[in-house]
């Protein structure tokens, strides 16, 4: 029940309760339970909007940042994460295998913006052995949905 | 100059879903709930896997009954989800599209003379596919108070010395009626009893939402007198690829293959590969699908509940049935005016057999949005009737 709620709201977080209800042919006040219980066992950690910021006169740069940390005895590279993550401008935090350990996403208004946070704050931290940064140049795809996309009915009049 | 006509087919008449649709389509903001076609795209794996055998340079002909690699996965297949082993050498054919299969397998097994059961409200291709081969349909009226299920009784009523095949389509179209294992009992004791072959439609097999299919040719004897019609359209969203199967008996199979080769030589080569992929690695697109459509229908039904229209409660396909005898009116006038006042499409029951006046075919291969549009047009539709 739990996961098919969420796959509803996944795609479409302002679908009214009433709507879950019927398709899962479930009573609105489960689902609102149900929501809430997620909710507060932190499964639901937010509401969201996807944005395509192209389409908007205000100007946003994001970046792709690979991070090589050395990690700490005892802390691995959760304390060194942490260091990362908490900086507004910073996105998300991955953790992930391969040629180098964390990956960053990040979001300014400038090059210089982002090119300043990874020369004079991420480079420098402690453990930080290297850093390479990637500039975004267009989104074609984003949390599963394709931007600039126009879906039309194709079906055609056929018989029988 | 003499009628260039055969009489034959001048009598035959042409479906009705279609001037629906040709009025629907002049309107403008319509909503149609009439197709009957997945509204998803073919699972992009599967289209990659057909475009890459392009790449490759398939573009020939396959042999006659197709792709043997095709023909094994559809019996790994039948033999995984529904428990049937067939030889893919002998049993196995592929075909244009399901419709193809069931217009072969009438044609190979008919005699001019002989009769053929047609339960209805059901796809409209079965009685001129049967009378084209020379049979005389014999229409067996499905009811609302079985949920439009087949009855021994009705079986039993409509056979003659002359009966030979009785047509199987379930999950239906129209209605969204399933055959669970204890309905599929009964009929094959008749049919073992009276030696009747089936010709089991199980097109919509993928699309059940109570319990997984029972195919009638996985119980005891019947294997040997039913000719299974399946294909990729409805459960992979794979219409436009043309692709269906039939799997029987290798007597059946190969006069089906004969008519095969002279009228369509093989199936696309194109669409063949590219459901080589859907078979081996489809299986999570098919249950997404399914949860999608199921959702679907608990929308619908949970609508119609509101607006206090009945609706025997579907497990199949995609579509829904409500009934609207309270209103007075025909099927046919009931859609019209849906149409005209409220610009919904749907389809009149009568599309499907005389036995479906009273009722309406909705279809859900449709967003939720667009079912929601539709509905609170039609419960205001249905209000203003009632005042």
């Amino acid at each position: 029940m739990r996961e098919e709620i969420l796959s509803l709201i996944e795609k479409n977080s302002r679908i009214d309760l009433k709507e879950v209800a019927a398709c899962l042919n479930i009573s609105e006040v489960e689902v609102a339970n149900e929501l809430a219980a997620m909710e507060s066992e932190g499964i639901i950690c937010g509401y969201h909007t996807l944005i395509d910021w192209d389409k908007v006169t205000e100007e946003r740069i994001h970046a792709l940042i690979e991070v090589r940390v050395t990690p700490q005895r005892g802390k691995g590279f959760d304390e060194i994460a942490e260091r990362i993550y908490k900086y507004p401008e910073v996105q998300s935090t991955y953790l992930i295998s391969g040629g180098f350990d964390l990956l960053v996403f990040m979001e300014g208004k400038t090059l210089k913006e982002i090119s300043s946070f990874v020369y004079e704050k991420l480079s420098t931290m402690d453990f930080v052995l290297s850093t390479t940064t990637h500039f975004v140049l267009r989104k074609y795809k984003d949390h599963g949905m394709i931007l600039n996309s126009k879906s039309e009915d194709e079906r055609m009049i056929m018989t029988p | 100059m003499r009628n260039p006509l055969s009489q034959t087919i001048v009598g035959i008449k042409p479906s009705g879903i279609r001037k629906f649709f040709d009025l629907a389509s002049e309107r403008k903001d319509t909503i149609s709930l009439g197709v009957g076609e997945p509204d998803f795209d073919t699972p992009w794996h599967i289209r990659d896997e057909g475009i890459y055998s392009l790449e490759k340079g398939k573009t020939f002909y396959t042999s006659n009954s197709g792709l043997m690699e095709l023909r094994t996965e559809i019996c790994n297949y039948y033999a995984r989800r529904f428990d049937i082993s067939y030889d893919p050498k002998h049993e196995t054919i592929i075909t244009v599209g399901g419709s193809e299969a069931i217009d072969i397998a009438l044609r190979a097994m008919i005699d001019p003379g002989d009769e053929v059961i047609v339960p209805q409200p059901s796809y409209v291709s079965y009685e001129p596919c049967a009378i084209l081969a020379g049979a005389k349909p014999v229409i067996v009226e499905l009811k609302n108070e079985d949920d439009f299920r087949l009855t021994a009784e009705e079986l039993e009523e409509a056979i003659t010395d002359k009966t030979k095949i009785l047509v199987l389509p379930f999950p239906n179209n129209p209605t969204g009626a399933i055959m669970e294992r204890e309905d599929l009992e009964k009929i094959a004791k008749i049919c073992i009893e009276k030696d009747i072959f089936v010709l089991s439609d199980e097109i919509y097999a993928e699309l059940t939402f109570k319990k997984d299919h029972v195919s009638i040719a996985s119980l005891p004897g019947m294997k040997e007198r039913t000719i299974v019609i399946n294909g990729f359209s409805k459960a992979y969203a794979m219409t436009g690829w043309r692709l269906g199967y039939a799997l029987g008996p290798e007597e059946i199979i190969a006069q089906m293959t004969k008519i095969h080769q002279f009228a369509i030589m093989c199936a696309p080569t194109t669409s063949q590969y590219a459901a080589v992929e859907a078979l081996r690695n489809g299986d999570e697109d098919v249950k997404k699908m399914r949860t999608s459509y199921n959702q679907r229908r608990n929308y619908l039904m949970n609508a119609f509940r509101e607006m206090k229209l009945p609706c025997f409660e579907p497990f199949g396909a995609f579509y829904v049935f409500p009934d609207i005898r309270e209103f007075n009116m025909t099927s046919e006038e009931f859609a019209f005016a849906l149409l005209d006042s409220q610009s919904v499409a749907v389809v009149p029951g009568t599309a499907f057999g005389d036995c479906g006046e009273g009722f309406l075919r909705i279809s859900y291969a449709y967003s939720i949005e667009q079912l929601k549009t539709a509905m609170g047009r039609l419960a205001l539709f249905i209000e203003e009737l009632r005042n």
